[in-house]
């Protein structure tokens, strides 16, 4: 315990979850780049790389092609799915990090 | 009463609210003035956030942009939806952990330079006036349009209003006009869209009606599609730009949304960070009701365009487009003398229509349409039709009754002055307060900053103004500029001094000069200089922003490795901002 930095030690009294910075920052950065990793795939990759291959398929109804969905209003819908998981996410990994049930 | 009485009742009545909002919340100190004293609730900045980021372009333009661009349309309907995912996971939560009022503050207090500040308080500034000058000019269309003043008049009531509330309000007066704008507009554009989309689909809700069946029951797309090829256009659903340029395109908007000042600096006027990443959620929601509306709105009126123009007389088609004439947003030049509209791909003719006149007057062919000067150029089209008609004149030439017109000024309206007024905000922040108080003049008190902020704030909406009366000719293309510039500058710094802890002043500076002057020197070439160059890699100059971000990460690691790491106390700032605030902060 002696040599644990100040930081460290501050932390571990306040969180009995026993989460350290360094870990609740891992734990940020890899919600992040799941998230940001799918706001590419159906923006960039529905949306505009493979919107071509998309458009064989059609939107329940059939009234749209699909890559021409995505690109128009698919991914918008997505990205605001992306901020509240991101939102839920973060707000428990504060909690836990502060020590509170979520 | 008569459109005229409609439009003048609604704007005046959205107007008196305004005034009475910005009387309620005047700003008493320079916290209040920067960022509405970090109080308000994360629903409220939301909606702020909303009518902050939708422009008179979202509202105006981008619909009858996408109505003649089809599928291409989704770079901005993604690009300036998607660059808030950035901004909520990347740069929001952190910027309000580390607190204080501006960007450029951040800039300059993580990397430890006036240098950097006074660079990122130059990109600031130019950024938000290049915008604003576009705002203001779409205040004066709309008036002279709707309510028959002339532009300057229009600019001059505009700026009057905007003068009012962000004066004398600061952040706190403007935020609360602006969740009212927000209503106000998002009302303006959804009424219409759903009149439209029953008459034509019998859907009431317009994002299913772009998938819905007209009469007959042919899918609403397919009909479009049919109707375009028939007239010689491309498929509206089928793509025309190359993908890489389409991708650079997207990647750029994106990435210029989330380093734009007035946006981030929303995030500034919350409680904790926990409320910084909730309006984030709160904002795009909001901006996502119009802008998935918008790609509707768009194939509804390209629809109704082709079907009650091509092939008719310039006295059939509807008056409420006629209209559009003598604003000269539209002309007809009878090329084969058959006295009907032929529209099909291709130009008209060179330039905007030039219109014969005699003793001041327009002199009129048989049908009442003015007679133009322009040369004709080869291709049978017929028709100029300008792109920001489609949005404001769809409720005419779809027939909808006069209250609607008059709302759909009063949205154009909202939409231009709350983006206005978070724009001349950030310029006289950036002035008060990064310019004077933290880089000239160090020892001034809070009430003379204060002072400094509203002189900027008047100061600033006076030079608005006046970009807004005579405007540039390429306030479109400068508009390239301010995303590319902002993609190029502010993004990748802000980002770094987050997640990287061995980013450093030297790195930082060297990055974003090298960005801009690449960007900007691209853009001004290839949109000024030698329009006809064939571009890098396909890749026109609103994308180039995304190359421009690339160079400037690149230069910023490389030059960040060969020189010291940043001080002590700076790496426990970035330590600082990564961590939750602990509760009841």
């Amino acid at each position: 315990m002696s040599q644990q930095d100040p930081v460290n030690t501050d932390s571990a009294a306040t969180a009995p979850a026993g989460m350290t910075p360094r870990e609740y920052w891992r734990k940020n950065i890899t919600c992040v780049l799941w998230l940001l990793a799918i706001w590419f795939v159906v923006s960039y990759g529905c949306g505009i790389l493979f919107a071509d291959e998309l458009d064989q398929f059609r939107t329940p109804g059939g009234g749209i092609k699909l890559g021409f969905w995505f690109a128009q209003q698919g991914s918008i819908y997505v990205f605001v799915i992306l901020i509240a998981i991101y939102v839920r996410f973060m707000n428990r990994l504060d909690a836990r990090f502060n020590g509170k049930q979520g | 009463m008569d459109v005229q009485a409609w439009t003048f009742l609604i704007v005046g009545l959205s107007f008196a609210l305004y005034i009475f909002i910005a009387i309620r919340s005047r700003a008493g100190s320079t916290g209040e003035f920067y960022v509405a004293g970090k109080g308000v609730p994360p629903l409220a900045n939301g909606m702020a956030t909303a009518a902050d980021w939708m422009s008179a372009a979202s509202f105006i333009s981008m619909a009858g942009l996408i109505s003649f661009m089809g599928r291409d349309g989704g770079v901005y309907l993604m690009g300036w939806t998607g660059g808030y995912v950035l901004l909520a996971l990347l740069l929001a939560p952190y910027l309000r952990k580390f607190g204080r009022f501006t960007v450029p503050d951040f800039i300059g207090d993580r990397y430890y330079s006036s240098t950097a500040r006074l660079v990122a308080v130059f990109c600031a500034i130019f950024v938000s006036f290049t915008y604003v000058a576009g705002q203001m000019r779409g205040v004066g269309i709309v008036f002279s349009r709707f309510l028959e003043v002339d532009i300057e008049i229009g600019v001059l009531i505009g700026m009057a209003i905007v003068f009012f509330y962000a004066v004398l309000g600061g952040m706190k007066g403007i935020t609360y006009t602006q969740v009212a704008q927000y209503c106000v507009l998002i009302f303006a554009f959804m009424v219409p869209a759903i009149f439209i989309s029953i008459m034509l689909t019998g859907n009431a809700v317009p994002q299913l009606g772009l998938g819905g069946e007209v009469e007959g029951g042919m899918h609403l797309l397919d009909k479009l599609d049919g109707l375009s090829k028939d007239l010689g256009f491309d498929a509206y659903t089928n793509g025309s730009k190359g993908t890489l340029d389409v991708f650079c395109i997207t990647m750029a908007l994106m990435v210029g949304t989330a380093g734009l000042p007035h946006v981030i600096v929303r995030f500034y006027t919350v409680k904790r960070v926990k409320d910084a990443r909730m309006s984030a959620f709160w904002a795009l929601l909001f901006i996502a009701v119009l802008y998935t509306t918008a790609p509707a709105v768009a194939v509804f009126a390209r629809t109704n365009l082709l079907q009650e123009v091509p092939g008719k007389r310039f006295e059939e088609i509807p008056k409420g487009l006629q209209k559009w004439e003598e604003s000269g947003l539209l002309a007809w030049t009878d090329k084969n003398s058959d006295g009907k509209i032929q529209y099909t791909k291709g130009k008209a003719f060179n330039g905007k229509p030039q219109f014969k006149e005699k003793d001041g007057e327009r002199v009129l062919g048989d049908q009442g349409q003015g007679l133009l000067t322009n040369e004709a150029v080869e291709g049978t089209n017929e028709l100029y039709i300008d792109r920001d008609i489609m949005v404001l004149a769809n409720p005419e030439i779809a027939g909808l009754p006069d209250w609607v017109v008059g709302l759909v000024a009063a949205g154009g309206l909202a939409a231009a002055l709350s983006t206005a007024a978070g724009l001349l905000l950030v310029i006289s922040t950036s002035f008060a307060h990064d310019l004077m108080k933290k880089t000239l003049t160090p020892d001034i008190d809070e009430k003379r900053e204060l002072f400094l902020a509203r002189v900027g704030a008047a100061v600033a909406v006076v030079i608005a103004g006046y970009f807004g009366i005579n405007p540039p000719g390429f306030v479109a293309q400068v508009v390239a500029f301010a995303f590319g510039l902002a993609a190029a500058s502010f993004f990748p710094a802000i980002l770094l001094g987050i997640f990287s802890k061995r980013m450093n002043r030297e790195g930082v500076i060297s990055g974003m000069i090298v960005g801009i002057l690449f960007t900007a020197s691209y853009i001004i070439y290839f949109q000024f200089i030698d329009k006809d160059a064939k571009p890098w890699f396909g890749i026109s100059p609103a994308g180039i922003g995304t190359l421009g971000m690339l160079i400037n990460f690149a230069v910023a690691f490389t030059v960040s490795r060969f020189t010291a790491p940043p001080p002590e106390e700076v790496q426990e700032m970035v330590d600082d901002i990564r961590l939750p605030e602990t509760d009841e902060a």
